[in-house]
């Protein structure tokens, strides 16, 4: 590897772990929105900076822009406080209207510089290697690298100090604000991290990707995990594996970085909304089917409950007289004799110790719906899981 | 009964929006009581309890814990908000809940430790979900999330208990459960107020009740003033409620 595509990889994980962290958080508030409006309406914050400082790298753009992003989530929940419009609405009417101000500035007073409109909406991780920060004549590396890096340092330090504040105030705002963690402070926290990061990914991933670095990795994760601290880390590592993996996929199709990586969040993603265990779309029709094979094994054993005549009990008559097809009547039989509930003598089933309890105990659920007593049967069968 | 106050409101009003929810309302809660707060939909039940805890700012009067401000009396008070205001998908085990019940008392930045768990631990098997500890929050029924909640506010260790609603939606076994726990609190002392619909069973649970319908139409032992013409003044409608006395 050349060091220029070391760097660029590295600046893109760097990029991808800085939107990935306030990207859960947001993602659990369901704000995940809010992010497709800053990354758009930083926009002239970024041009107003340029003309000031003629870098596009300087702190100064990155602060004022990040002000523009805190500006557009004020602008719209003081548009959605009127009770006028909907939040959804809300969100659509700030950040168009503060973007295409900074369209038209661009078109109209930055047409000779490195800012164009393309540039904006997708980035260009290429070229950021190029933009070298000299420090006394010295090279340090890219400048993208040093700025993003800082900032993801300053969001892990934060996310560090302030992760119990953060939990508490996403998860219950009332206890929040109760206990004097104030929600306010911690909504426009996050806000005021999330332009911040928006802003130092801009440069590389352009204002619409810039959304899927934050979204995606959290929304995979959520699927992945039922604990924050573990989504958080998973979030990160999906936005690696997406920074490298991207990389490598562009270079093989001679495309655009910050495409490839986006196109590697979605089809990962995916292949996480299919597969994960638990609360993948394949688990999920995988538990349906379990839950409507058990109901038939609680009907299939109360009828053997309430029947102690043996003609009542023949497997032939079982098919004809619970009306199942063969291949139900089969898969019934097997899951009931595997858990030792039922014996087969002579064609005729019985119900076993176990199963008769087993029924009991169903049966007192289903009439009570009381669900202490059945606890350890929820391991076993999903059908009492809720 | 004392003669403290845990919780003194003098003429408090809250609006949304200047439409006043709340007008007006003179209250005392004296200590060691276990009082209902009953009243129609849109009485102001929640916004009296958020008012209260400092959560939503009155437009006028005041509101004091034992003669100082909610600010400076934040640790003396647990809040167990309603159920449906949180998302039980959020990521995140029983215990872990009842642990942000220490956050309060930890204060900025602090992280909760070994006795923060401790706490949390004995609370959960007070209301008897310690086996659920390791649960995730949406595996468990509505009752046990209520049961979650109790044991939430229970860790907090307070003087004064606020809860919203905490029978709605679970079953009669934890309605009996979470009860029993109420009627302890105030057996050690503490100062329970309940958000509550069930009209039937005040009598039998509380000792003292506040009828709220954006006024105060009354508050006092249950004993003396739980009556039909009360129940009629706040609900509007002509009230007819087996009281057994």
């Amino acid at each position: 590897m050349t060091q220029p595509q070391i760097e660029i990889q590295l600046i893109a994980m760097v990029v991808a772990i800085a939107c990935a962290i306030p990207g859960v958080f947001l993602v659990l508030r369901k704000m995940a929105l809010i992010s497709d409006a800053i990354s758009h309406s930083i926009l002239p914050g970024i041009v107003i900076g340029f003309f000031i400082t003629q870098d596009l790298n300087s702190p100064l753009l990155i602060a004022l822009a990040a002000v523009t992003g805190v500006i557009t989530v004020v602008l719209v929940e003081w548009i959605q406080k009127t009770g006028l419009v909907k939040e959804d609405t809300a969100i659509g009417l700030v950040f168009p209207a503060l973007f295409s101000i900074g369209v038209i500035l661009i078109a109209k007073n930055a047409n000779d510089v490195h800012l164009d409109v393309d540039a904006v909406l997708l980035g260009e991780l290429a070229f950021a290697p190029f933009d070298r920060l000299l420090m006394s004549g010295m090279d340090m590396g890219p400048k993208s690298l040093w700025i993003m890096g800082v900032i993801l340092l300053v969001s892990l330090l934060l996310l560090l100090l302030f992760y119990k504040e953060l939990k508490v105030s996403t998860f219950d705002v009332g206890l929040s604000a109760a206990m004097g963690i104030s929600p306010m402070v911690m909504h426009y926290g996050l806000m005021s991290v999330s332009s911040v990061t928006v802003v130092g990914a801009f440069d590389a991933v352009g204002a619409i990707l810039v959304v899927a670095l934050m979204i995606t990795p959290a929304a995979t994760a959520y699927l992945l995990t039922s604990n924050l601290k573990k989504m958080l880390l998973i979030s990160v590592g999906i936005g690696i594996f997406s920074a490298i993996g991207g990389y490598w996929l562009a270079h093989l199709l001679d495309a655009s970085i910050s495409g490839s990586m986006t196109t590697v969040l979605a089809v990962v993603f995916l292949m996480v909304y299919l597969f994960a265990p638990g609360k993948g779309l394949i688990a999920v029709l995988y538990r349906q089917r379990q839950q409507r094979t058990e109901v038939s094994l609680i009907t299939f054993l109360l009828h053997l409950n309430n029947h102690s005549e043996e003609n009542e009990r023949h497997i032939n008559h079982l098919q004809e007289h619970i009306n199942w097809q063969k291949v139900r009547s089969k898969t019934v039989l097997n899951l009931a004799e595997r858990n030792n509930m039922i014996t087969i003598d002579n064609d005729v089933v019985s119900l076993t110790k176990k199963g008769k309890d087993f029924t009991d105990l169903a049966l007192e659920y289903i009439i009570t719906n009381k669900d202490e007593k059945i606890e350890h049967m929820k391991e076993d069968f999903f059908l009492f899981r809720g | 009964m004392t003669n403290v106050s845990a919780i003194q409101i003098d003429d408090l009003t809250v609006a949304y929006d200047y439409k006043p929810v709340l007008w007006d309302i003179d209250l005392s809660v004296p200590e060691g009581v276990l009082m209902a707060i009953v009243g129609p939909n849109g009485a102001g039940k929640s916004t009296l309890i958020k008012a209260i805890l400092g959560i939503i700012k009155p437009i006028a009067g005041t509101i004091s814990i034992y003669g100082k401000s909610y600010t400076d009396q934040r640790k003396l008070v647990a809040y167990v908000p309603q159920k449906g205001s949180v998302d039980w998908d959020f990521p995140t085990t029983a215990l872990d809940v009842v642990m942000m019940g220490t956050y309060g008392s930890l204060g900025w930045i602090k992280r909760p430790g070994k006795n923060e768990k401790k706490a949390a631990l004995e609370a959960l098997e007070k209301v008897g979900m310690l086996s659920f500890k390791k649960r995730q929050i949406s595996q468990l029924s509505g009752g046990q999330q209520q049961r979650v909640f109790l044991a939430r506010a229970l860790v907090q260790n307070a003087s004064i208990y606020l809860m919203d609603e905490p029978f709605q939606g679970v079953d009669a076994t934890t309605e009996i459960a979470i009860i029993n726990i109420l009627k302890e609190l105030r057996k050690a002392g503490k100062t329970v107020v309940v958000v509550h619909h069930d009209l039937q069973t005040v009598p039998e649970y509380f000792d003292w009740v506040t009828f709220l319908n954006v006024k105060k139409i009354a508050t006092g032992p249950v004993k003396d003033i739980f009556n039909d013409d009360n129940l009629t003044k706040t609900y509007g409608i002509n009230y007819k409620v087996a009281v057994n006395k």
